[in-house]
Parts: C-alpha cells; sequence; structure tokens
C-alpha cells in the first residue's frame, strides 16, 4: 500500500506527461521562432520573383507574375484551423465529462467525443488540403523551395508547420481508433489533454505564421 | 579487507538479479542506462583522444607529412564533434541518469522507456557518425560547420551529410532525455524535497535540461536549412548574388552553440559542488548564491553567442553589446569559484583522488575563464581569434573544466556505482599524469597562438617561432594514454577486486548515500522524507528514519511490494527504425520507408503497452 502510494506520488499533483508536454511545446516554441525568424531576415530580400505581395515581370522572358499569395484563400483555411481549435474543447470537455447523465439531445451531441474528434480531425484535414492545394499551384505559377529566398523559407517555414499538423491529425486518429475500440473515459482525459494543448500550440502558431506572412506585406 | 558492517557487496545486488545482453538491451532502470551512458562515452572520449594523438603527431613538428590534408581536416573536425557530441555530453548524462533520481528520492525517472529510447538514439547516431572516418569520408567542415562552406557547391562529397544528419539523429536523443528530466525533477521529488534542498548537482543538471530544450531547437532548424540546401538546391546559405546572407549560419548556430558551452561544463559544475563539500566535510559555500548564478550564466548564455563573430564584421554597437555581455558572465562564474574556495576554506580536507580532481577544475577553469574574459573584448579578439590562443582557451574550460569535473564525479560515484572504490594509488598516478599532461599539451598553446599560429593549419614551416611550443604539445598528448591506460586498468580492476564500500564511504551528506551501493533496482525500499540539504550530516529525526530505512541490502522489489516498469525492447526498436530512416537519406529512398514503418511501427506497440503491471 505504501509502495503503490509512494509510486503515484508526484511534487506538483500534476501528471508527469502534463510537465513533459510543457517543456516539449517549450522546444517547439524555439523550433518555430528560428524557422520565423529566418523567414524575417529573409524577407524582402529576393532577387527574382515570384514575391508575395508585389507583381513581378521576368526580364528574360517578359512573363508577368502576379502577387503569389491568395490571402482569401488562405483565409478560409485559417478559419478552418481555427475552428478545430473549439472542436478540441468540445473533445476534451467530453470526454472528461463522459460519465455525467445526458437528457437533452444538445447534451448528447455535445457529449460526443467522437463526433468532436472527428471535427478536429476532419478541420485539421481540411486544412491540409488547402496547403496542398496551395503548395501546388504555386509549383504551377513558377515558386518552388529553389526559385528564391521567398521560396526556400515559405515553403519550409509552412511545410513544418503543415507536418506539425499531420502529426496531429495522426494523434487524433489514434484516440479516435481507441475511442471506437473500447471509449474513451474521464480516465483516458489527460491523454486527450495532451493531443489538445499541443493542437492548440500548433493552432496558435499558425496564428502568427498567418500574421507574419500573409497579413503584414 | 571486506568489513562486516555492510553485506556482501555481490555485484548483482543492485542489478534485480537478471543479467546478460538481453537484460541489457530491453533495461528501462535509469541506473543501467547511465551504466550504459557511462561506457559508451568513455569509449567515444577514447576515440576522440585517439583522433586528437594523431593530430598532435602531425603537428609535432614542421612540414611533417603524416596524414593528408584532407584526412587532418577530418580529424580536428571528428575530434571536435567526438568529444563535444559523443564524450562530454553523454558522460554528463551518465551521472544524470544514475544521479538525479538517487539524489531526489525517486525510484526512477518519470518517463523509464523513453530513457531507454535516449540512449540507443544516442549509440546508434553516434555510430552512425563515426564510421565514416575509417573510409576516410568523415566530416570536415569543423564541428562548427560553417555554411557557406559546408554547402554542396564547397563540399560535394558525402562528409558533410554525415555529419548534418548525424547532429540531427543526437539531437533528438538529447532532447528526449531533456524533457525525461525536467519532468523527472519537477515531479518527482521525494516529500519535503523542495526545490532549494536538491543537491546542487541536480540543480546544475536540471539548468543544462532547459538549456538543452531552448537551445537544440535552433541547431535543428539550421542543420534543416543545409540539408535542404544540400539535398533539394534551396538557398539559405549558398549564393549571395542571390540574396542569401552568409552570416545566417553563424548566427544560428552559436545561438545554439554558446548555451551548448554552459551544457558542457554546468554538469562538471554541479559534481564538483557535491565533491569539494564531501571530501571539505563542509556544506557547499552559499548555496542559493550558487543556484542563482547558475541559473543566469544560462540566462546569459543566451545572449554572448556573437562574441564568436567578431572578426565578420558585425559593427560596433553589436561588438559592444556582444563584448560586454560577455564579460557580465565572467561575475556568476567568479562567484561560483569563490564559493568553491570557501567551502573548502578551514574544511577538513581529504586529499583523495575525486578531490584533487576537482581542486584542479577550480584551478584549471579560472585559467582558461581569464583567457576568455581576454577574448570578450573585441580588439583583443581580433588579434586571438582562430589561432592557437583559442585553442589553449576551449581546452582549459572543457578538459580543465568539463573533464577534470567528471573525472572527480567518476571517482567519487564509482563505489556507488559498482558497491566498490577505485584503488587511490593508481588514481593518484592518473590524476597527476593527466594534470601534467593536460598543462603541459594545452598551455604552450597561448604562446604558439600568440605567435600567430592559426587554427586547422594540418602544417606549418619551420622558423615562425611555433616549433618548441608545438614539440610541447605533442610530447604532453603523449601522456595522456598512458594515463587513460591507468585509468581503464585502475575501473575494470577495482570494480571486480576494489575495497567493498558500504553505503557511504566519504561520509558525504545526501540522500543517494542514504541507500545500499550499488542501489537496489527500486533505489528506496521506503521514498524519504526531506527535512535538510544534507540529510546524513545535519541528523534530523526524520532524515535519521529515512535513511535507516533504506539502509537495508538485500531485499527484492517483490519483498517489498515495490512495482517496477516492465522491460521492454521496443524503445531500441524504434531507436533502430528512427536511425535507418536518416541513413536513407544517403544511401537509397527504399530505406527511408522502411526505417520509418519500423519506427511508427515500434513506437505505436511501445504507447499501446502498459509501462507496468496493474496495482491492485
Amino acid at each position: 500500500m505504501t509502495a503503490a502510494a509512494g509510486h503515484h506520488y508526484t511534487s506538483t499533483g500534476l501528471d508527469n506527461r502534463k510537465i513533459a508536454i510543457w517543456a516539449f511545446i517549450g522546444s517547439e516554441c524555439m523550433l518555430f521562432v528560428s524557422l520565423i525568424s529566418t523567414y524575417l531576415i529573409y524577407k524582402g530580400r529576393s532577387v527574382v520573383g515570384p514575391y508575395p505581395h508585389q507583381p513581378w515581370t521576368d526580364p528574360a522572358t517578359g512573363k508577368v507574375f502576379h502577387p503569389i499569395l491568395d490571402i482569401p484563400v488562405t483565409s478560409a483555411s485559417t478559419f478552418v484551423l481555427l475552428m478545430s481549435s473549439l472542436f478540441m474543447v468540445l473533445a476534451l470537455a467530453a470526454v472528461q465529462n463522459k460519465n455525467l447523465p445526458k437528457h437533452t439531445r444538445g447534451d448528447r451531441i455535445l457529449g460526443s467525443s467522437k463526433l468532436w474528434l472527428w471535427a478536429t480531425a476532419i478541420a485539421g484535414a481540411t486544412f491540409l488540403g488547402f496547403q496542398a492545394y496551395e503548395f501546388t499551384s504555386f509549383v504551377h505559377e513558377g515558386l518552388t523551395i529553389k526559385t528564391n529566398l521567398f521560396g526556400s523559407t515559405f515553403f519550409t517555414l509552412t511545410g513544418f508547420h503543415g507536418a506539425h499538423v499531420t502529426a496531429g491529425v495522426l494523434w487524433l486518429v489514434t484516440l479516435l481508433a481507441i475511442d471506437y475500440r473500447r471509449g474513451l473515459g474521464p480516465r483516458d482525459a489527460i491523454n486527450v489533454d495532451l493531443a489538445a494543448l499541443y493542437w492548440h500550440f500548433v493552432d496558435v502558431i499558425w496564428i502568427v505564421i498567418f500574421t507574419l506572412i500573409y497579413l503584414i506585406q | 579487507m571486506a568489513t562486516t558492517a555492510y553485506p556482501a557487496p555481490a555485484q548483482e545486488s543492485g542489478y534485480s538479479g537478471e543479467s546478460g545482453i538481453w537484460a541489457w538491451l530491453t533495461t528501462v532502470d535509469h541506473k543501467r542506462i547511465g551504466i550504459l551512458y557511462l561506457y559508451t562515452a568513455l569509449f567515444f572520449f577514447m576515440f576522440g583522444g585517439l583522433e586528437a594523438i594523431v593530430i598532435r603527431a602531425q603537428l609535432g613538428g614542421p612540414n611533417q607529412r603524416l596524414v593528408s590534408p584532407e584526412f587532418y581536416n577530418q580529424l580536428f573536425t571528428m575530434h571536435g564533434t567526438t568529444m563535444i557530441f559523443l564524450a562530454i555530453m553523454p558522460l554528463s548524462a551518465a551521472f544524470f541518469n544514475f544521479l538525479i533520481p538517487l539524489q531526489i528520492g525517486a525510484r526512477d525517472v518519470a518517463f523509464p522507456r523513453l530513457n531507454a529510447f535516449s540512449y540507443w538514439v544516442y549509440l546508434f547516431g553516434g555510430i552512425f557518425i563515426t564510421v565514416p572516418i575509417f573510409f576516410a569520408v568523415a566530416p570536415d567542415g569543423g564541428w562548427f560547420g560553417y555554411a557557406p562552406l559546408t554547402s554542396k557547391q564547397y563540399s560535394t562529397g558525402i562528409n558533410i551529410d554525415f555529419w548534418v544528419i548525424g547532429l540531427q539523429i543526437l539531437g533528438v536523443s538529447s532532447l528526449a532525455a531533456a524533457f525525461n528530466f525536467i519532468t523527472t525533477i519537477i515531479n518527482l521529488r521525494a516529500p519535503g524535497m523542495t526545490l532549494m534542498r536538491m543537491p546542487m548537482f541536480t540543480w546544475m543538471a536540471f539548468i543544462v535540461q532547459v538549456l538543452l530544450v531552448l537551445a537544440f531547437p535552433v541547431i535543428t532548424i539550421a542543420l534543416v536549412f543545409l540539408l535542404f540546401d544540400r539535398f533539394f538546391g534551396t538557398n539559405f546559405y549558398n549564393t549571395v548574388s542571390a540574396g542569401a546572407d552568409p552570416l545566417l549560419w553563424q548566427h544560428l548556430f552559436w545561438i545554439f552553440g554558446h548555451p551548448e558551452v554552459y551544457i558542457l561544463i554546468l554538469p562538471a559544475f554541479g559534481l564538483v559542488s557535491e565533491v569539494l563539500p564531501t571530501y571539505s566535510k563542509k556544506p557547499l559555500f552559499g548555496y542559493p548564491v550558487m543556484v542563482y548564478s547558475g541559473i543566469l550564466i544560462a540566462v546569459l548564455g543566451f545572449g554572448v553567442w556573437a562574441h564568436h563573430m567578431f572578426a565578420v564584421g558585425m559593427g560596433p554597437i553589436a561588438d559592444t553589446f556582444f563584448g560586454l555581455s560577455t564579460m557580465l558572465i565572467a561575475i556568476p562564474t567568479g562567484v561560483k569559484i569563490f564559493n568553491w574556495i570557501a567551502t573548502m576554506a578551514q574544511g577538513a580536507i581529504r586529499y583523495t583522488t575525486a578531490m584533487l580532481f576537482g581542486i584542479a577544475l577550480v584551478g584549471l577553469f579560472t585559467i582558461g575563464g581569464i583567457s576568455g574574459i581576454m577574448h570578450s573584448s573585441p580588439p583583443a579578439d581580433l588579434q586571438q581569434t582562430d589561432t592557437y590562443f583559442i585553442v589553449a582557451h576551449f581546452h582549459y574550460v572543457l578538459f580543465g573544466g568539463s573533464i577534470m569535473g567528471i573525472f572527480a564525479g567518476i571517482y567519487h560515484y564509482f563505489p556507488k556505482i559498482t558497491g566498490r572504490t577505485m584503488d587511490e594509488r593508481l588514481g593518484l598516478i592518473h590524476f597527476w599524469l593527466t594534470f601534467i599532461a593536460m598543462n603541459l599539451t594545452f598551455f604552450p598553446m597561448h604562446f604558439a597562438g600568440m605567435q600567430g599560429m592559426p587554427r586547422r593549419i594540418y602544417t606549418y614551416d619551420a622558423g615562425q617561432g611555433w616549433d618548441i611550443y608545438n614539440m610541447m604539445s605533442s610530447a604532453g598528448a603523449m601522456i595522456f594514454p598512458v594515463a587513460m591506460l591507468i585509468f581503464i586498468y585502475n575501473f575494470f580492476k577495482s570494480r571486480k577486486s576494489g575495497a567493498v564500500a558500504g553505503a557511504n564511504p566519504w561520509g558525504a551528506g545526501t540522500l543517494e548515500w542514504s541507500i545500499p551501493s550499488p542501489p537496489p533496482e527500486y533505489n528506496f525500499a521506503k521514498i524519504p522524507t526531506v527535512t535538510s540539504r544534507y540529510p546524513l550530516w545535519e541528523g534530523k529525526a526524520a532524515d535519521m528514519e529515512s535513511a535507516r530505512a533504506n539502509s537495508v541490502a538485500g531485499k527484492t522489489a517483490a519483498d517489498l511490494g515495490i512495482i517496477l516498469p516492465y522491460s521492454t525492447i521496443k524503445p531500441l526498436i524504434v531507436a533502430a527504425g528512427m536511425v535507418i530512416m536518416f541513413c536513407g537519406l544517403i544511401t537509397s529512398q527504399m530505406l527511408i520507408y522502411i526505417g520509418a514503418a519500423i519506427m511508427v511501427g515500434a513506437l505505436y506497440a511501445w504507447l499501446l503497452s502498459p509501462l507496468e503491471p496493474e496495482h491492485h
């Protein structure tokens, strides 16, 4: 008994995993700070186009390139990603409150962890779909990772973010698989909580990226 | 010789009775993982030393052609890379693993399987980055790998690819370990073990983990850019005419690289802060100030990186800022030096081998620190940068500091790890040979550097005033292997037949000395209650009672009803899969997919399997 009690004791009363994920997020902050700083340092230093916010005429061919960023489309995908954070909050609440009685249809909808996990994962996948579309259309328009400094920094930064979203979607799908197999309940809340912290972090980073790359010219 | 007060030192008593290779491959016990780190890192330390000996043989006299210039580049690159990433950091990690849970009164680290994963990634990554030197295709761009020199257009071979990928692999190991230790120290302290009661080694270890977490992502990204430049033809560092900034790499690298310097030295500071009080029979002088100065060193360490770049012409404002911030770091560092001296002052000093290594750190690190202050001034640095003066400086802080501190730690903790003490007579010979070799090798480098001898040259002409200093350095370097052989002989001989140590052979005051040596698998039979900084010295009733309960040897975890984690091979497989995946980057795409499949499969198997038996 004392041994078991000793085993569960933690100095802060928090679960170990909760502390580790915050340390991990601290580390991820520095990862994105490095990527974003490099983007900002190289901003406006590309010698050839296409450029993000200005049109460019290729002196060799005379071909005119429009500003390459499509802000309305990316605003839509940003909105989808922001909504996914809301779904994530609802998913966590549903798992935490799994055992509470559900009287109305509203209770049952809000209490469905599967629904909200699906919603989060689908919103994340939709964001990735937008990103895939954006990357392909840029390549078709003549901007690759090799074209200029903007291409190198843009594709690396947003690509890294996309990879993080992909990892998050896989994490959510894994949680869903567990939910279908044996149901997620309050004792799994810590696992959903970790995924949620990660997901919100990836979301917040996107707000920074969207503001710095797309909105500020 | 064996005293009767302690049970026979059966080697197995600490190791759960399980032995054999499989038990070591599947272990998740922090003590065993610490021992694995220790052996592996000592091996790489000797390998890196061997590279240094070839370097010194080549430089012993003017115009020698022992090795080709190309191979010389590989030698100094791999010497630096090996010593930093494969020797000093993992030697520190050996102590983090072995000591942190023991010092804070925990049964293991927070994530035992992640801990095993960190070790295996380190081992495989170390092999990955070391093997190329046998085929003369080792990295050859210096341990700092300055781009654009390391870009494809100037380094066309496969050499740099090994370096870029190898460091990425090793970074994963360090980061995973850092998350683990941060959680362990924050969350697994025994009741009463408040932050300001933690042993100084654990404090320094904690600061180092925070530095790792914040510094390693920066080099990760710097390496990703270099990897993309080399593999996909991006232009982060390459072509200035296309707008690339040739200083970007230097900034990113040193934002990581300078905190890295403290990652290398702070664990040794921590070890010495355990060693000096023990053999002076006095508590560490100014404990809170030691903690705060450690934190201050870490914080300032992020604001001094460009002092590595004074020669690139950043302009007077940047030079002034970084010169001043560098000088500021001398204050907390000096505080530590004075506190160690005050710890020893009027103490009942016992000059054991561990103590001598500890005192040597205080003296030799101070020499390195003072030459460091010299080149914190940009005009002085312009004379010294890229000369052997710098080589002398950082060997005084890294060998005179880190390595001396680590040897102090090895002699001090050897009885805790093995149950037997190391032979003191051989230890003294090892110490004095090392001390003489170290000063004979590195002190003349100050003069060679002041006479203008540049770093990283494979040979030099006679008559420039460098010959005598190089001859002295090379002579000194040849003493190291003798010292190391004595150390290795002593290590294995004492492990087998040294004097039985008992729980607390040195009369030390911290928690790790209250349990049997070697510690039982579960560390503490009863999680201790801590009421003071040196529980075994201050003798408070609660501390003494905990110590009595924990000093009993010979009980198994099952006897005591303690639940221990399952042994598992999965972390090793995940690590192997990851390294196979990285190997695929320079061999075939197929290997990337195979490695990724192994990694993801084993990772899921790991995460979905329970850590330990269910509690009832």
